[in-house]
């Protein structure tokens, strides 16, 4: 029972995806609206089973289900792990990723892929689920390079045109990079552990020493995986491209589940992290940097999508620093609001583009707050939770994540608060220029607007609620909260509790001044992007206006793009030339070439020898009998 | 007996397509011929499994004062080996239709004499009998190729047929002077050249020609250069045959002798062997991002695929032989698959050139589907078939090696590389006008491609069966090098 609970929950999604899939030519689309969205329900409610019955699953939690790989010690089940993370991550992903389909319902209308679109969503909710839900490490591997594939299907789901299948292909590439550093990380694990289960590996590490070289080693691959998987420097490019796909898409796959997946699999693998304090200090750097450089881009982009684009490549790197500090709760904490709040800024985006029919500059937009009202105010609560305003969900989970860092070291915790003003900033920038004074666009345009229907809306406001309350699952004691999920999580994370040194404890005076300075760091960058976008109308300047150097640098998005094009893309089709037609054909061919030649010179050459006249041939002969008698005598 | 019927019943039907006339006729024959070979492959199976690998040994004397024996038999390897060839025969008979080939009796009885020279090569228990099969594939191959191949046929086919057959008279030579170091009266039987007593310096000589032997047909870089070119001009049929089937003689040599009688050259010469063989894998990789004809593409690309099932095999890791085996099959049963794809695309479009086509996926969404399933197969994505191999594969190489393991996983970065590409650039897009009219795929193509398609997932899913079958086997030869 318990396990025919849990297999269902990924099983699910996949027989929508082969029903959608075997039928998406006869299928009418009436049903698709159905059986899309119903398949992930279906696996919310059997989640929402498993979350309110936690404890009949957490007397066992790893679930054997049938053998897979099994070569001499290598043996590699079908296995699924059911924890506390675990848990929470089903909900997550089952929970937004429903409305996240119910929204596309109303999206996708009139789209000729329709049913073909559903099944790529169902796929990719498989697909996380496996990776979510696996018990070892290739399991969560097949999941994760699952997710990778239907990524790669739903960017290039125009794919018409060229410029979206590039960027699919380049997400799909980028990840793959990333995924030979969790291969090799795995193949090192089993090496090391002689297992991959997580179960195995685990119970072992806890007893290895702190500073291990091999799990430093280990970890450090895994993390090159976690790099590519959550568009981390240097393997972020992809993910604003990957914008290219429907707007639901982005919402789900490259804001609220699958980009997540790096931290997923760092925290779940926490006790490895904490015994390699190397790897950690790379990582955290690796995040801080991310999230600023990502926000700083985020300042100057013009496009609705690409905004939120960076600025999920920004907040993930403030995942992975609260990760490097031992903060795993605070990260999952803030990888689940994140997932309320983005996934609604995206939809909210999907909605504002789906107005202006297709519109995505936000210089051509501009005082929608009157003309769409659901979407405005559901964008303008998540932008706040983004921004960490109080009491929304962003505030309490960022603020877990800052106020760790504090304890590790007030410079980090600078540099993320700077991050955090800098996301502030560029947020409502958004806001104002979307939704504030004037429209900008055409006459035309501004007659053809109009709100989403219900089936949109919907999900838009219930989103806004999770992102408005998400708060409650972990409010401080500080404002009488009880860490309820620092409390249900910490099974989990118990064993790298145990290693690490506690944290310095911060004073509740020390936790009030910390909370004031970024809180009103935030407002002043509110006030300062209300200053130049509402009150003077700045930022609206065409591409080609000219530009001091650092914004233009800026607003090029640092030249990375033609950087990697031109030190690695340009090369490698260089040496593809070079080996092709050099090596290949003038030097190996014309080797094997030469040798059979030879061999003809040689068989053509000695042809003369045999002349058929019998008197050379006596003449040859009684010249090497005297040859070996002389010889003979010799020797 | 099975194991003689094997051999006999491809020779029979090969004999008896030559007597019919009408094409019709001939096709019917030859996929109900196919069909019934693999029926009897499975029944050796099912018997093999049943009987707990009992070998379906079968001797009779031959020649018996030189010492050779018609022994045939199957342990787990050459059972793999026979139910890929019988599997892969009615498909490749299948995509054949698409063509109207001329003289079809002597093209379809050339293909099994094929398949029984193949099977022969898999089931020998003998030497000398091994040596014969080996080169009797050759023929009908190089005919296939010759004869109903593309442009520029003879000159290629030529050096295909030198090269790999200057290989094999290496073998030759080394195979006979194996024979003299076998115990009194000396034997070609395998038992007798496993026992032979070698010096390290005749193990290092033997191993060398059979390296060269075996590694010109796999093809290991540097002795590649005649396979792009053999495979972009033979006929479709050819290309599936040596593509799908012919190279893993190469790779089931290796392990069926080169390992068992030479082990100490083996693990000296390891190194220098999986260097070549990793060389040859990025080297492949890298020529075929650049390739425009989609058959040369899969070509190179097949380059680095079994030039990382070589480097698996010569690390002598119980990990790796087994990923080697499974490889073997899963390799052919894609890279077919590939070649009937491009094969369906060519008939339609006179040409294979990628920078020629585009938007097919708007106009033939089957072949679409199809084609991404293959590709995502031999891109090693889990729970397909590819995967289960490469990750053995590289599991091996890792535990010989952390610096080839890593180089040689390069391969999962290139082969989406290339593929995409290639994928993008002829499925999707929009149509122009070669692609404008292309319809999609026929029954007969669909049914040689389902099977490629459902042999993709389940051993993506179920591997157990096929590893399972090979264990005790590979388990041995590992035991030899001890």
């Amino acid at each position: 029972m318990v396990n025919t609970v849990l297999f269902l929950i990924p099983l699910l999604p996949l027989l929508g995806f082969l029903i959608l899939g075997l039928g998406y030519r006869t299928i009418p689309s009436k049903w698709t609206s159905f059986i899309g969205p119903g398949t992930i329900f279906l696996s919310f409610i059997l989640s929402l089973l498993v979350f309110f019955n936690f404890h009949h699953f957490a007397i066992s939690p790893f679930r054997h289900l049938s053998p897979w790989i099994h070569v001499g010690s290598l043996d590699i089940p079908f296995a699924f792990l059911i924890d506390p993370l675990s848990a929470l991550m089903l909900l997550v992903v089952t929970g937004v990723g429903f409305i996240i389909h119910v929204y596309s319902v109303g999206y996708m209308k009139d789209d000729p892929g329709f049913n073909r679109f559903f099944a790529y969503m169902n796929l990719f909710v498989f697909s996380m689920l496996l990776l979510v839900l696996g018990a070892n490490y290739p399991i969560m591997f097949i999941g994760w390079e699952g997710v990778g594939l239907c990524s790669y299907l739903l960017i290039g789901f125009w794919f018409k045109n060229h410029e979206y299948n590039n960027a699919a292909k380049k997400a799909f590439i980028m990840n793959r990079i990333g995924d030979l550093g969790f291969l090799l990380g795995m193949f090192l694990i089993f090496t090391t552990f002689n297992s991959l289960s997580f179960n195995q590996v685990f119970s072992q590490a806890k007893s290895m020493t702190m500073g291990d070289p091999t799990i430093m080693a280990i970890t450090l691959l895994l993390f090159i995986g976690a790099v590519g998987k959550s568009a981390q420097i240097p393997l972020y490019t992809w993910l604003p491209d990957a914008m290219a796909g429907p707007t639901p898409v982005s919402a789900l796959i490259h804001a609220a589940t699958m980009v997540t997946a790096g931290v997923y699999m760092i925290a779940r693998s926490n006790i490895l992290y904490v015994l390699a304090p190397a790897t950690m200090t790379i990582i955290g750097i690796t995040g801080l940097a991310t999230a600023l450089f990502a926000a700083s881009i985020a300042i100057f982009q013009n496009d609705i999508k690409k905004v939120l684009a960076y600025s999920t490549i920004s907040q993930l790197g403030y995942m992975f620093v609260g990760l490097s500090v031992g903060a795993f709760t605070g990260a999952m904490f803030h990888l689940a609001t994140h997932a309320f709040f983005k996934a609604l800024l995206f939809l909210g985006a999907g909605s504002v583009i789906h107005a202006l029919g297709g519109e995505q500059d936000i210089r051509n937009m501009g005082g929608l707050r009157k003309k769409l009202p659901k979407t405005y105010w559901t964008f303008l609560i998540a932008t706040l939770a983004i921004a960490g305003i109080p009491p929304l969900s962003g505030f309490f989970s960022k603020d877990e994540i800052l106020l760790h860092l504090f304890g590790h070291s007030p410079v980090m915790w600078n540099i993320a608060v700077a991050g955090a003003m800098m996301t502030a900033f560029y947020m409502f920038r958004l806001l104002y220029l979307t939704f504030f004074r004037n429209f900008r666009g055409t006459e035309d345009k501004l007659h053809h607007i109009h709100e989403s229907p219900p089936v949109m809306a919907i999900p838009l406001i219930m989103l806004a609620l999770l992102a408005a309350f998400g708060g409650l699952l972990n409010i401080p004691g500080l404002f009488g909260g009880g860490d309820w999920l620092s409390g249900f999580l910490s099974p989990v994370f118990a064993d790298a509790a145990a290693v690490t040194a506690l944290p310095a404890t911060i004073s509740h005076a020390t936790e009030y001044l910390l909370m004031g300075v970024t809180l009103a760091g935030c407002l002043i960058m509110i006030w300062l992007a209300y200053h130049r976008y509402v009150k003077k109308e700045m930022g609206l300047l065409p591409d080609d206006a000219s530009h001091s150097f650092p914004v233009k640098l800026i607003r090029k998005k640092y030249y990375i793009d033609e950087l990697y094009d031109l030190i690695i893309s340009k090369p490698i089709l260089l040496i593809s030339r070079f080996f092709h037609d050099v090596v290949e054909l003038r030097f190996i061919d014309r080797m094997v070439n030469g040798v059979g030649n030879m061999v003809v010179w040689t068989g053509s050459t000695l042809r003369y020898i045999q002349t058929g006249n019998v008197g050379f041939y006596m003449f040859i002969m009684i010249l090497g009998i005297i040859l070996i008698l002389f010889l003979n005598i010799l020797i | 007996m099975l194991t003689v019927i094997l051999i006999l019943l491809p020779l029979a039907i090969s004999l008896i397509l030559l007597t019919i006339r009408e094409e019709r006729v001939i096709r019917q024959f030859a996929l109900a011929g196919s069909l019934a070979v693999f029926g009897v492959a499975v029944a050796a199976f099912i018997q093999y499994k049943t009987c707990s690998h009992c070998n379906l040994l079968f001797t009779a004397d031959w020649l018996s004062t030189l010492g050779v024996s018609l022994k045939f038999g199957m342990d787990g390897i050459s059972l793999l080996m026979v139910m890929l060839t019988t599997f892969l025969v009615p498909v490749i008979i299948l995509s054949s239709f698409n063509h109207s080939y001329s003289r079809p009796s002597a093209f379809y009885s050339l293909i099994f004499l094929m398949e029984m020279a193949l099977i022969g090569v898999f089931t020998s228990f003998d030497g000398l009998i091994f040596y014969i099969f080996w080169e009797l594939a050759l023929i009908p191959a190089w005919f296939i190729c010759a004869v109903w191949g593309g442009k520029d046929r003879i000159r290629i086919t030529f050096k295909f047929f030198i090269y790999t057959f200057v290989g094999s008279l290496f073998m030759l030579v080394a195979l006979i002077y194996l024979y003299f170091l076998t115990p009194l009266p000396h034997s070609f039987d395998f038992q007798w050249l496993y026992a032979a007593t070698l010096t390290p310096v005749e193990q290092t000589w033997i191993f060398a020609a059979f390296f060269l032997a075996f590694a010109i047909k796999i093809p290991v870089f540097p002795l590649h250069t005649w396979q792009p070119d053999t495979y972009t001009t033979a006929p479709g049929t050819g290309s599936m045959l040596l593509a799908g089937i012919m190279l893993k003689m190469g790779i089931y040599g290796m392990i069926r002798w080169m390992i068992p009688v030479c082990h100490i050259a083996v693990k000296q010469y390891a190194p220098v062997a999986i260097i070549l063989a990793i060389t040859g894998i990025v080297y492949a990789s890298v020529i075929a991002i650049r390739q425009n004809d989609m058959k040369r593409l899969v070509a190179y690309s097949s380059i680095a695929h079994v030039g990382l099932i070589a480097a698996g095999v010569f690390t002598l890791t119980l990990h790796s032989l087994e990923g080697a085996v499974i490889q073997m099959v899963s390799h052919g049963i894609n890279i077919v698959g590939l070649f009937v794809v491009i094969d369906a695309i060519e008939k339609r479009t006179n040409t294979r050139n990628i920078s020629d086509l585009g938007g097919i996926a708007l106009k033939a969404p089957r072949l679409a589907i199809v084609f991404m399933i293959i590709l995502l197969g031999s891109i090693a994505l889990p729970l397909t078939n590819g995967f289960i191999g490469e990750f053995l594969l590289l599991l091996g190489l890792f535990e010989y090696s952390v610096v080839f393991a890593a180089i040689a996983g390069l391969t999962i970065i290139f082969s989406a590389v290339y593929m995409l590409w290639m994928y993008q650039r002829t499925m999707l897009g929009r149509t122009n006008a070669i692609t404008e009219q292309i319809s999609d795929l026929t029954r007969i193509e669909m049914a040689a491609l389902i099977p490629v398609v459902i042999m993709i997932f389940w051993i993506g899913l179920f591997p157990g069966m096929f590893l399972d079958v090979t264990l005790p086997d590979v388990l041995q030869i590992i035991h030899f090098t001890k």
